[in-house]
């Protein structure tokens, strides 16, 4: 049997998260008719795009209460949209928000909850996660017992699709939040809060890892980055040492990124890296280890000092005017 | 003030974890306290000693073993250590974890509870909004920078885009982030007194549980198997010979990048 399935569709700051309208593609696929919920304060109006992107039917929640990100007034929002019925399965993409969001809905309906998941099917009616473990050397098929199945899924995996886009029904639903949701307040929000941070949006991205060695050095990612018209980013030591913001983080406590060209320079390749930039679209890295794992990865990979051949490569792409 | 720090033992490093195919659980073996859990317990025991007074406890459900990871964090500082160790809880999910970690909470009465970023072993970076939940206890994650004062917490939270504050009244449930201070060694009077003070020893039943309610009969999740995952194709290798960079720019034009 089809599942019926509830997926969570985050909203930041007036925009809709592109990871969680992959869910609804995915739903679809499972079988049955993707409903969304989505919550906020004044989200009205992009509960209309989300027929575009295979939603059949959204439930819009809407309470001041819902304005911010914070994760308790949300769960008592699914709570009561799960008990009065109709879903056996609910979809997050993982974030800051919706982890907290399912461990809490998870607890307080005793329901089973699988995380860090790359994917989901259907298996002779029994719904299947896949998920990485181990540094994704192993791949563990995981399932649930009993109802609803909470599933969360990695940040960045899946696509939104326009394939199965539709006019979609939109309810409201009715907020109850307890009073015992609204003990967290929300009392300065980040100067900064735009949805998409220059590494996220830039076509090239010029990496760097501890290989760069001194603080110093990250200047020789930064000419490279300017002259391929790219964004430079960094792995969280780097961030943890204080030597670059964290807007510019790539991994998984940091930012997934997507772009045509990702140049990793004395980066070893972990799997907290490797979950940030997977899905680029042509990875190269240098490194001077050969057995380094981010050569397991890469489409391209320089045994050699970054330190000296990424300034010949910036020299060469100027001399040359070469561009992305 | 009552500080509970949620600690969990991992292995030393990766290379010394790995599946069983048998009971398809995480074989961990002999290990250290999760990094991200140290910086826990140093948050722990900074704010005990600004307050001058007050106490800080371990709270930890693993195997028999991890006495020893429980004893290094005594030797930085902790007061008490609570280890749930019983054959009961192997094969537990997190609803279980969080049920069974709640129980032992409960007993101690916390005015905060901390935990450590996500645990090195399996990414998991949620336990504690479950563990918040069942308590009815306010939760702040992804905490960077963290303050108390006169019964109120206030966290610097790293969100995708940047920090936000969020505040709460305690008791509360803080989640911190891995790198926010510089732990302490244990001192070598730290070293001694660890070696003579209990580990309080829970089991199942003495938190009010029934087997069945614990490990894989109680939890809502469960393991079908295990695959090796497709391998990519491995790329184009250059070895650096003074032209890496030409080569390079010659692979990038070929491939449409440049």
């Amino acid at each position: 049997m089809s599942p019926s399935t509830l997926v969570f569709v985050e909203e930041r700051e007036g925009e809709l998260v592109p990871g969680s309208l992959g869910l609804l593609a995915k739903a679809a696929e499972l079988g049955g008719e993707p409903v969304a919920l989505l919550c906020g304060s004044g989200v009205r109006d992009l509960a209309e795009e989300l027929g575009n992107w295979g939603a059949a039917r959204v439930l819009v929640a809407e309470a001041p209460e819902l304005d911010g990100p914070l994760a308790q007034p949300r769960v008592d929002v699914l709570a009561g949209v799960l008990e009065r019925g109709g879903y056996d399965t609910v979809l997050f993409e993982n974030s800051a928000l919706t982890a907290d969001v399912a461990a809490a809905l998870a607890a307080r309906l005793y329901a089973g909850v699988n995380w860090d998941l790359v994917d989901l099917r259907m298996e002779d009616g029994e719904l299947v996660g896949e998920r990485l473990a181990v540094g994704d050397t192993v791949l563990v098929d995981v399932a649930w017992t009993g109802e609803p199945r909470i599933a969360v899924v990695r940040r960045g995996i899946l696509d939104p699709s326009a394939e199965g886009a539709r006019t979609a029904d939109i309810e409201s639903v009715d907020v109850a939040v307890d009073e015992r949701s609204t003990r967290v307040a929300l009392v300065e929000r980040s100067s900064d809060r735009s949805q998409k941070t220059s590494i996220e949006t830039a076509e090239v991205v010029v990496a760097g890892g501890r290989g760069i060695g001194e603080r110093d050095n990250l200047r020789l990612l930064e000419e490279l980055a300017e002259a391929l018209g790219g964004a430079v980013g960094v792995t969280m030591p780097l961030v943890d040492r204080g030597w670059y913001p964290y807007a510019h983080q790539v991994g998984q406590t940091g930012h997934t990124v997507r772009p045509r060209l990702y140049l990793a320079c004395g980066i070893s390749g972990a799997v907290q890296h490797r979950v940030g930039m997977e899905k680029s679209g042509t990875i190269v890295a240098i490194n001077s280890d050969p057995t380094a794992p981010i050569f397991r990865y890469s489409d391209v990979g320089v045994v050699g000092d970054m330190l000296e051949i990424v300034p010949r490569l910036t020299q060469l792409i100027r001399d040359r005017g070469l561009s992305a | 003030m009552r500080l509970c720090v949620c600690v969990k033992e991992v292995p030393s490093s990766l290379v010394s974890l790995r599946l069983d195919p048998d009971s398809r659980r995480l074989v961990r073996g002999k290990g250290r306290l999760n990094a991200p859990d140290v910086h826990a317990l140093e948050e722990a025991l900074r704010l005990r000693d600004e307050a001058g007074d007050g106490e800080v406890v371990l709270v930890s459900m693993a195997p028999e073993h991890a006495v020893d990871a429980l004893r290094h964090g005594l030797a930085m500082g902790a007061d008490r250590a609570s280890l749930i160790a019983d054959p009961a809880l192997a094969g537990s999910d997190l609803v279980v974890t969080a049920r069974v970690l709640a129980a032992a909470l409960e007993r101690e009465r916390p005015d905060l509870i901390l935990f450590g970023w996500e645990s090195s072993d399996s990414g998991g970076a949620m336990l504690w909004a479950a563990v918040g939940e069942r308590l009815g206890l306010p939760v702040l994650s992804r905490v960077w920078e963290l303050r108390t004062d006169d019964g109120t917490v206030w966290g610097r939270r790293q969100m995708e885009y940047g920090f936000d504050v969020v505040q709460a009244a305690l008791p509360c449930a803080v989640a911190i982030s891995g790198a926010i201070n510089a732990p302490r060694h244990p001192s070598l009077k730290g070293l001694v007194a660890s070696k003579r003070t209990e580990v309080d020893r829970l089991s199942v039943a003495d938190l009010g549980l029934a087997p069945s309610d614990v490990g894989e009969t109680g939890a809502r999740t469960r393991v079908l198997g295990l695959r090796r995952p497709p391998e990519r194709e491995h790329g184009t290798m250059i070895e650096d010979d003074e032209h890496a960079a030409e080569q390079l720019i010659e692979h990038l034009i070929e491939r449409g990048v440049l």
